[in-house]
């Protein structure tokens, strides 16, 4: 019972952070005392942070490493905005499209998710990590020669040619067009939405690792052979956190889309899938609202360095390499557990483990 | 002839990538870990050969000797600063580190040499072989670069397999903690895998220049991670493997590009890795490991 | 404690970087971005500011037009008369970063905007400088998105569209090639957005194209299947709509294999003669269409080119001229409008928009420039080859 409750104590914190950082922004907003700066990357760390929770989902409650989170970004961000390009008359109410559109883009993310997991989560370790790091590339590529259009019949595709064979009639648009992705997308995605989507995220991602197949997961991750044994269906179990996570890296990818008038799908390679791993593994493993944070903060990051011009990069890989020595290695650890030993007095470090476990 | 023309530029991109792949293996068979950084090194090599070169005017041997001592120097600076520290914590926070020294040398030689692209002399010269009067063209940079590839991987088999220092590494590869209690200094062994892993990387940045001359920051990251595809394709941590997953890549990526589109070569080569590791998860000559319950 | 002792120090080190660091940018950024600050008060300049990718991949082309409008704006500010205050921001080559990048220059209170150096940055820019009625005219992002639909975005450069059927149109009148083959990028906005015109326009004017290949950002090093499709299909011309640096490697693959087309390229293959150490003998015979020729010997892009390279230690580009223009178009535009500093931006976005279309321009990307309302640039492309290493007017 008691540790029912702590697990709910810690989900609380969880929503209750996220929702006073919201309302404390709304407020900054209202009496327009923020930059533009953060006002306009709202929406991507709302978007980053919803990658993040999903993608420790995998990495962290699951035990996999996938290199190709960004791929079902990808898939989420272009299937959404083809879903909102072609519902623009059917659902003229924006949110509503928007809150569909988000729908469509997990919906076939998460399609995306279990095709691919079916056959990659046999593999194991580094392995898979190649697999979905090879599936992201995948996804890029075929996006790149990937062309859709709309017109009054309904949606065209077509593969490998270009634009012009799609054969629209008039009136018609051209959604995709291959390797010039979406352009002229209007812009809907607002930071409420965010804010909604990242509850949402957390109501399934902190549920499901409450639940008896969260812990079924748990369970594959820390032992694989110890939980066949005991009779958890290992197949089931993974596809449920692989595709689950990839579903919501959807949403998050058709929230970002639509916060920019123009996508392509280079955006989403391997490097955008290492930036969200580094938010998680930062963040720490499984730990949900490190991840949070850590999405948050190093997406504002790069943009406070602006000042340092140039050097800014360098300064940002410098700070990620002494951020992993500074919280995984022994010595650094026992230096600054020594500081914070002197600096913080003991009861508000006993306040700060408590929520460390969380 | 088209058929036998694609296969030499296949094999000629491949040893490219085999040559990358044997130091990314080297290192992932011994420390176990995915060092990112490694194509950046390759990129800190070329740009020293390009300076002793092309600046300076040394000759090419020198040029190349020089990016070996300072891609070592590297090597072991950066698992000293940055690796070892990490050699208890989870692979996961090495991954990152070495994102984060990969980063840190890509942008470190943009302030230091400029984003302007760079053009690598050959260090073997751009003469090629033709064949049935100029149907087939044959470069000899390609065929160093096997030969090279070939020496390296013999070397390095003969190395790991019967020197002390080499038996040393495998057993560091096989059991930190054992090795340790038989008297081995673990932290030398992987220091020395680094410093070997480096200077590969030296003499892969200049092959890799020389084949394909370009030279920027960024050189070094996407043949760095085509090599680490082609080291899980031979089986990651086997030598041969490396070898045979590298020139196997780059063919692959010549005839899909050659025979089936060249709008869809990225995604042909990644799915006959996939579909390798599917019929084989261990790569073509890894060592299945069955656990032990 | 010895160890404790070498984390200390190398964290006393990375932070006396980053202060040194600091500083020297403070130093840089007061010549950067507050040119002539010391002859009269901040005020009276107009804030230009602009995004461009100064870091990664891409950063040789945002370095380069920054340099050009810095250039433009030092001499602007030395004659007296219009003053600017010019602010480049990094976007990295990508769209969210532009966005970014702009909302900073909005904080910094920009009135008139240089839009961003790329495309696809530019396209999401100019969606936010529209919203938020800042005139915008972008060096060299040349994709039509960019100003499609937006009365205050204009470009200096030639649209990608007119580039392609520009080329097709130049090769059939000049009689260049009967048989072309194309090799583009497939997935950059800009070779892409080349080719769909070139060959549409080819179509067009019966002009045959026997082989179309592309590559990728991750397959840009071989090109030899792309090359011998050509020579199997027996194509005398081969059309290059992508940056110089792909290009020196097909030109140097194709020298290997004993393949000899002629080549024609676009504005981007402007600046294969100043790569360094790149044998100049390769391109012998390159013919592009680009809109400026850093050897070209009149008196403004001379003093131009000199003076990039006493400041920048290269020679400049077209993006570098680009640049260069825009700032010179900004004057005379803002002179015929009668602004003036103390303005607001949305003020002088309404004068901007009446202004452009109606101003004559002439500068080191081309004489008696004029814009459509739409934005859109007019201006003749000049046909160029490249004879013993230099640029040698085709007409």
């Amino acid at each position: 019972m008691k540790i029912m409750r702590k697990a709910s104590r810690s989900k609380v914190i969880t929503y209750g952070l996220v929702a006073i950082a919201f309302i404390i922004v709304q407020l900054l907003i209202s009496s327009g005392n923020i930059s533009s700066s953060l006002q306009g990357q709202l929406v991507p760390i709302c978007a980053y942070v919803v990658m993040a929770v999903s993608l420790n989902l995998t990495v962290g409650v699951l035990g996999e490493l996938s290199l190709g989170h960004a791929g079902f970004m990808s898939v989420g961000a272009f299937t959404g905005v083809v879903a909102c390009i072609s519902l623009e008359s059917i659902i003229p109410f924006t949110i509503l499209r928007l809150t569909v559109s988000i729908i469509i883009g997990a919906f076939s993310a998460g399609v995306a998710g279990t095709l691919i997991g079916i056959p990659v989560l046999r593999l194991e370790g580094d392995y898979l990590a190649i697999v979905t790091l090879a599936f992201g590339e995948i996804i890029k590529n075929i996006t790149n020669c990937l062309y859709v259009g709309v017109d009054k019949a309904g949606l065209h595709v077509n593969f490998l040619t270009d634009a012009t064979s799609l054969n629209l009639s008039e009136g018609g648009r051209v959604i995709i067009d291959g390797p010039m992705g979406i352009s002229g997308i209007t812009k809907l995605s607002t930071f409420a939405m965010g804010f909604a989507l990242i509850m949402v995220t957390l109501f399934i991602v902190l549920n499901l690792i409450d639940s008896r197949s969260g812990r079924a997961i748990m369970a594959l991750r820390d032992n694989r052979i110890a939980a066949e044994s005991v009779g958890i269906h290992v197949t089931k179990y993974k596809l449920m956190a692989f595709a689950t996570s990839a579903a919501l890296a959807g949403a998050a990818g058709a929230l970002y889309a639509m916060n920019y008038s123009t996508i392509i799908a280079s955006k989403f390679g391997f490097n955008t899938s290492i930036l969200i791993l580094v938010f998680v593994v930062l963040g720490g493993l499984g730990n949900i609202r490190g991840s949070i944070i850590a999405a948050t903060v190093l997406t504002i990051l790069p943009e406070m360095l602006r000042q340092f011009n140039n050097y800014r990069m360098v300064i940002y890989a410098i700070v990620l390499v002494l951020i992993m020595l500074a919280t995984n290695d022994d010595n650094l650890k026992g230096f600054l557990s020594n500081l914070r030993n002197r600096l913080l007095p003991s009861n508000l470090r006993k306040g700060k483990k408590g929520a460390e476990n969380g | 002839m088209t058929f036998l023309s694609f296969l030499i530029s296949g094999l000629s991109l491949g040893s490219v990538y085999a040559i990358i792949a044997l130091g990314y293996t080297m290192v992932y068979g011994i420390a176990k870990m995915l060092n990112f950084a490694h194509g950046d090194v390759i990129m800190v090599g070329a740009y020293v050969c390009f300076f002793a070169t092309t600046r300076w005017d040394l000759p090419p041997t020198v040029g190349v000797l020089l990016a070996m001592v300072v891609c070592t120097a590297l090597g072991v600076l950066i698992e000293r600063l940055a690796y070892k520290p990490l050699r208890s914590a989870p692979s996961l926070a090495v991954i990152i580190t070495a994102i984060g020294v990969s980063y840190f040398l890509q942008n470190a030689a943009q302030l230091l040499w400029t984003s302007n692209p760079k053009v690598f002399t050959s260090v073997v010269g751009n003469s090629s072989i033709k064949l049935f009067d100029g149907g087939l063209t044959i470069s000899v940079i390609a065929i160093i670069t096997i030969i090279a590839c070939i020496i390296i991987m013999a070397a390095l088999t003969w190395f790991t397999g019967k020197t002390k220092m080499g038996k040393a590494m495998r057993a560091c590869s096989e059991d930190k903690g054992a090795a340790q209690l038989m008297g081995i200094d673990v932290n030398f062994t992987i220091s020395v895998t680094f410093a070997i892993g480096s200077a590969l990387a030296a003499i892969a940045g200049v092959l890799l220049c020389s084949a394909y001359p370009t030279l920027m920051p960024t050189t070094g990251a996407m043949p760095g991670i085509k090599a680490f595809t082609a080291a899980v394709f031979g089986g990651i941590g086997s030598i041969p493997g490396a070898m045979i997953g590298g020139l196997l890549l780059g063919i692959i990526e010549i005839f899909g590009k050659g025979y089936i589109s060249t709008q869809l070569s990225d995604a042909i080569v990644f799915a006959v890795l996939i579909i390798t590791l599917l019929v084989k998860p261990a790569g073509l000559l890894g060592k299945q490991t069955t656990e032990k319950v | 404690m010895k160890k404790i002792f070498c984390v200390f120090i190398s964290f006393v080190l990375i932070i006396g970087l980053l202060s040194g660091c600091g500083g020297s940018d403070s130093a840089s950024s007061g010549d950067d971005n507050s040119t002539g600050k010391n002859e009269e008060p901040v005020a009276v300049a107009f804030k230009l500011g602009g995004t461009g990718p100064l870091t990664g991949g891409a950063a040789i082309y945002g370095n380069a037009a920054k340099n050009g409008a810095q250039i433009a704006v030092e001499e602007i500010n030395a004659q007296g008369g219009i003053k600017f205050e010019l602010k480049y921001e990094d976007d990295e080559h990508d769209a969210e970063k532009a966005v970014n990048a702009y909302n900073k220059l909005k904080d910094w209170g920009i009135q008139i905007s240089l839009g961003s150096v790329t495309s696809t940055p530019g396209v999401a820019t100019s969606a936010e400088t529209f919203s938020d009625r800042i005139f915008a005219l972008t060096p060299s992002a040349s994709a039509t998105a960019v100003i499609e639909g937006k009365d205050n975005v204009y470009q200096m450069c030639f649209a990608d569209p007119n580039q392609g059927s520009a080329s097709a149109q130049y090769i059939v009148d000049k009689k260049l090639g009967t048989k072309i083959a194309v090799i583009y990028k497939n997935d950059d906005v800009y070779s892409k957005g080349i080719y769909n015109t070139f060959a549409s326009k080819a179509k067009e004017l019966n002009l045959e194209i026997v082989s179309t290949t592309t590559f990728t950002e991750d397959s840009q090093t071989d090109f030899s299947v792309q090359l011998a499709d050509a020579k199997k299909n027996g194509a005398d011309l081969i059309f290059l709509p992508m940056y110089y640096t792909p290009a020196s490697l097909i030109l140097q693959q194709a020298k290997s294999i004993g393949y000899d087309p002629k080549y024609f390229g676009v504005d981007g293959m402007d600046g294969i003669l100043t790569l360094e150490n790149f044998d100049t003998s390769l391109a012998e015979g390159v013919m592009l269409l680009t809109p400026f020729n850093a050897d070209s010997t009149d008196e403004r892009t001379v003093s131009f080119v000199k003076k990039y390279k006493e400041l920048f230690n290269e020679t400049p580009n077209q993006f570098a001229a680009d640049g260069y223009d825009c700032v010179y178009a900004y004057k005379e535009a803002l002179e015929t409008a009668g602004c003036t500093p103390d303005m607001s931006a949305a003020d002088i976005c309404e004068k901007m928009v009446e202004a452009f279309p109606n101003i004559t321009f002439d500068g080191l990307t081309g004489e008696g420039v004029t814009w459509a309302d739409t934005g859109e640039v007019s201006k003749s492309p000049k046909g160029m080859v490249i004879e013993n290493g230099a640029y040698v007017g085709m007409d």
